[in-house]
């Protein structure tokens, strides 16, 4: 079977890849890469724990092709840390116990990050619509919530 | 009864709120889920699953299958040639891998191992095999039936009476009292019927292993699961191996509400390794996850009670009729030893019905039964209560169990925590709260037994005087974190100086599965005592540094100081300082301790929901909810108050949105979360937990489990919060809009 040569940029380092045609984003982050903090809980873009962001867009990675990936610039949880500094998100995920088995805390933490950049003052509820497609089983949002809404009110409170 | 094991104490770790040691990779992404590591040379397994309710596997031709190239094993049933004795080790070898019969829509029928996914799928798509489809059943009420197609014939207990047909195959009854009699002395009688739609435990991460096995029986298999105990047990008992050849390490978890502490697929996993030579990863897709992996049963209920004018009950009955799907088991005899629980009864009588159905093996749902046990009770004791125009609260409380209360399933309790949930709810300002239009207040109480069970433990005291904890129960919620709380608590020493791992099966003796919210009061209890015996080590060790006997040793703020003035006057030593010299005096420290750990400790709860109910659309809008229960002792409140909520967002799905719908072909027609909808963040309010604390007898800190009780209340709560809202009473789950609507119009 023949494969695509992908040449794409993931945590701001530059990554290539052989794929196959039918493989997905989430395949070969997982898979090839061993990057497997973005999880597979539905392969159907239902769930939310594969999420990514694509050239600055919240993405399903289990819903996009990898050979599509060519020339992007792809964020990962793995690359929302900055070394051992935790990004202020994770840290309040742990002050806030906002996780109980994590299974949905990646997708999450990178959905969270993208609407904190794009609306730093979110209301309860848009914070609740933005992460409407990240399930969580665990937890009933209540603690995710009261992360998220601490982390905007710190940000805000140090800029 | 256990021995009182609770002494009260002032806490310095138990009861505050440090950051889980697990936290950071689970918040970076590098903590190891089932389907997070590989193998050199690792193939890739795939499931093939009967895509009929009912049907005889007449052939299955597999040669196209292995002539595809990457294909390195292909399995049936022909290949599990070990044939269990045990019934249950038997059925859950027939449940992993059909043998004669398909006896639901994903019933798996054969498996390949491949050297890539996409080689995997297309051998599954080259396995021809061949159905004869039978008629099936897939109601509960429907499968009682006399001629009902009968799932497997040959399988009914003797306690089933006479009239059903073979697909009844259990029957339980619990109580005490007439209450017939009972009811001759009520103002007012109410029997209504209940139906609850069956639902999936929704964890997100799909079932997960990889597995090795030679041709020597030696195993090693990691995987997502609540026992991996129970796994190795299992497996060896469903291949003929020897459980010692097996290791079986959990993977961290993600997700399980009771639906991992079963066995669906791993000697499958196996069988692919034995049989390929070769490492196999094995992973369900959610479409499987759903098809074949244990949905909670679906109930039909008749529920009977009688209340005099002033709110006392004086006659209670109930029939449960639960699916327990493709194979004989069924929890119905939970629902009937749970429904009446939270309630001093005179007379009371429940029994359960266990019924086989095409659907696939109903699993363990959080505290399973009980949710389907207490909805229609609760129901008919709000409805008693607003036609007898009766506070709901006031009345529970005037019929709580309290200690000494002999219970509707028989044992009668110790000291119990219903009265101050109760209590509780009445002074919370959600109870006063003023309510719009449309909008209704509902409560419902709830139990859980909690369990105990197996249970082993080591506590390591290294050269450098830090701690290494081993259990053996997967963690969930944040269990780490409280072993790792309770052993610093108990020896006096800093949070960050013990390090809790769960070990793999063959590093400790067996544990019981993370189940019946045990794991906090039994792998804790079991940490405290493994913490003592090493503090009576140390304390000889002290002793014989200063030539005393251990008897005049005392242990506190993690140091061995002498008892009194009698006994010398040496400065205190630390367990650093004993650590360091363990060499020369004797040998390495390490305490531990083996139980079957009793005195779990009944919990009780009380939910409070307000609801909106949009009569032009009958959707339902959860607008306010809280949560009263018993915690014992609250180890780390956050993850606590995280079970409350958790509970109680599940409970919320299962009385307003989930279900299993299927076709009258009997296949399953909303098999992904697009369709089976959880609750999402945008419906849900906030969840309040309010944490109550009467210790628990039977554990050295009081502790009670905490994780199942939380989704006991919510479908009743729910409804009666809906019905009241609605105007009329809602009997069956779950309540989605084109089912209020039809409600409201038939008002």
């Amino acid at each position: 079977m023949s494969r695509i040569h992908v040449t794409t940029t993931i945590n701001n380092d530059e990554t290539d890849y052989l794929c196959e045609t039918d493989e997905t984003l989430l395949d070969v982050l997982r898979d090839h890469l061993d990057l497997t903090g973005s999880k597979e809980g539905c392969g159907s873009g239902d769930c939310g724990a594969c999420t990514v962001v694509v050239d600055g867009r919240l993405v399903c990675s289990c819903l996009m092709l990898a050979a599509e990936a060519e020339g992007r610039t792809i964020e990962t949880i793995e690359g929302m840390a900055g070394g051992d500094a935790l990004h202020p998100l994770q840290q309040k995920f742990l002050e806030h116990a906002a996780l109980q088995c994590g299974i949905c805390t990646p997708g999450i933490l990178v959905a969270a990050k993208n609407l904190l950049e794009r609306n730093p003052n979110p209301s309860e509820e848009e914070v609740r619509y933005w992460l409407a497609g990240n399930l969580c089983r665990c937890t009933g949002y209540d603690k995710i919530i009261r992360a998220v809404m601490d982390t905007a009110a710190n940000t805000r409170g140090a800029a | 009864m256990p021995k009182d094991e609770y002494q009260s104490r002032d806490f310095k770790v138990v009861g505050t709120r440090p950051i889980r040691p697990d936290g950071i990779d689970k918040v970076t992404g590098k903590a190891r889920y089932g389907a997070d590591i590989t193998a050199p040379g690792m193939l890739w397994g795939a499931i093939l699953r009967s895509p009929h309710a009912h049907a005889r596997i007449r052939g299955i031709d597999t040669s196209k299958a292995r002539a595809i190239k990457g294909v390195k094993a292909v399995i049936t049933r022909d290949d599990f040639t070990y044939q269990p004795e045990d019934s249950d080790m038997a059925d859950i070898l027939d449940n992993c891998m059909a043998g004669e019969t398909a006896r639901y829509d994903g019933h798996a029928v054969a498996a390949v191992a491949a050297t890539s996914k996409s080689i995997a799928r297309a051998a599954l798509a080259a396995i021809e095999v061949d159905y004869e489809v039978l008629p099936h059943v897939t109601d509960v009420d429907e499968a009682m039936k006399p001629g009902a197609p009968v799932i497997e014939s040959g399988r009914q207990q003797e306690n089933v009476p006479k009239g059903y047909s073979e697909n009844v195959t259990g029957r339980s009854q619990y109580g005490h009292g007439d209450p017939e009699e009972g009811f001759k002395q009520a103002d007012l009688v109410i029997k209504r019927s209940f139906k609850t739609a069956a639902t999936h435990q929704g964890y997100i991460e799909p079932h997960a292993c990889l597995a090795t096995l030679g041709s020597d029986g030696q195993g090693d298999l990691w995987v997502c699961t609540q026992g991996h105990y129970m796994v190795r047990n299992v497996c060896a008992g469903v291949l003929g191996l020897d459980a010692g050849q097996l290791r079986v390490t959990a993977s961290e978890i993600g997700g399980g509400f009771g639906g991992k502490t079963h066995v669906w697929m791993e000697p499958t996993a196996l069988m692919l390794a034995r049989k390929s030579g070769k490492p196999v990863k094995l992973m369900m897709s959610r479409d499987e996850v759903f098809r074949a992996t244990g949905p909670t049963a679906s109930s039909s209920v008749d529920v009977k009670i009688g209340m005099t004018k002033d709110g006392k009950i004086t006659g209670a009955a109930a029939t449960y009729r639960l699916q327990a799907g493709a194979y004989p088991g069924g929890i119905a005899f939970l629902s009937a030893m749970c429904g009446f629980a939270p309630y001093d009864l005179e007379n009371v009588r429940t029994e359960g019905f266990e019924v086989m159905t095409n659907r696939p093996k109903a699993a363990a749902y959080r505290a399973p039964g009980a949710p389907m046990g207490a909805y229609p009770v609760e129901s008919v004791i709000d409805e008693l209560c607003q036609k007898l125009d009766l506070d709901p609260l006031d009345a529970r409380l005037k019929n709580a169990a309290r200690e000494g209360t002999k219970s509707s399933y028989g044992p009668t309790y110790p000291a119990i925590g219903l009265e101050a949930t109760l209590k509780a709810a009445q002074s919370h300002p959600h109870w006063t709260a003023p309510l719009g239009p449309n909008q209704g207040r509902g409560v419902a109480c709830g139990f859980w037994f909690n369990f105990g069970g197996d249970t082993c433990v080591s506590l390591m005291v290294n050269p450098d005087g830090t701690v290494s904890l081993s259990e053996g129960n997967p963690d969930i919620g944040g269990s780490r974190a409280s072993m790792s709380m309770m052993a610093a608590e108990e020896l006096g020493v800093p949070l960050d100086q013990v390090r809790t791992i769960i070990a793999d099966t063959a590093s400790l003796g067996q544990n019981e599965v993370t189940d019946g919210s045990r794991v906090t009061f039994a792998v804790g209890l079991a940490t405290i005592k493994a913490a003592r015996h090493a503090v009576e080590i140390m304390k000889e060790r002290a002793a014989m540094t200063w030539g005393i006997d251990p008897e005049a040793v005392d242990w506190r703020d993690g140091a061995a100081h002498p008892a009194g003035p009698n006994a010398g006057k040496f400065p205190p030593m630390t367990i650093k300082e004993i650590a360091a010299i363990a060499s020369n005096t004797g040998g390495p420290i390490a305490g531990h301790h083996e139980v079957n750990a009793e005195g779990a400790g009944v919990s009780f709860a009380t939910h409070m929901v307000d609801t909106e109910v949009d009569p032009e659309t009958g959707a339902v809008k959860v607008l306010r909810y809280t949560v009263f229960q018993d915690a014992g002792k609250a180890v780390h409140p956050d993850y606590v108050e995280g079970q409350f909520q958790g509970g109680a967002a599940q409970g919320i799905g299962w009385a307003i949105n989930e279900e299993y719908i299927y076709g009258d072909d009997g296949r399953l027609q909303n098999a992904g979360f697009l369709d089976y909808r959880i609750p999402v963040a945008s419906d849900l309010p906030m969840i309040e937990p309010v944490i109550l604390e009467i210790p628990n007898p039977g554990h050295p800190y009081g502790v009670r489990g905490v994780g199942e009780t939380s989704i006991v209340p919510p479908l009743a709560a729910i409804a009666n919060s809906v019905s009241r809202a609605a105007g009329v009473r809602l009997t069956s789950l779950p309540m989605s809009p084109p089912k209020v609507l039809a409600a409201l119009k038939a008002e």
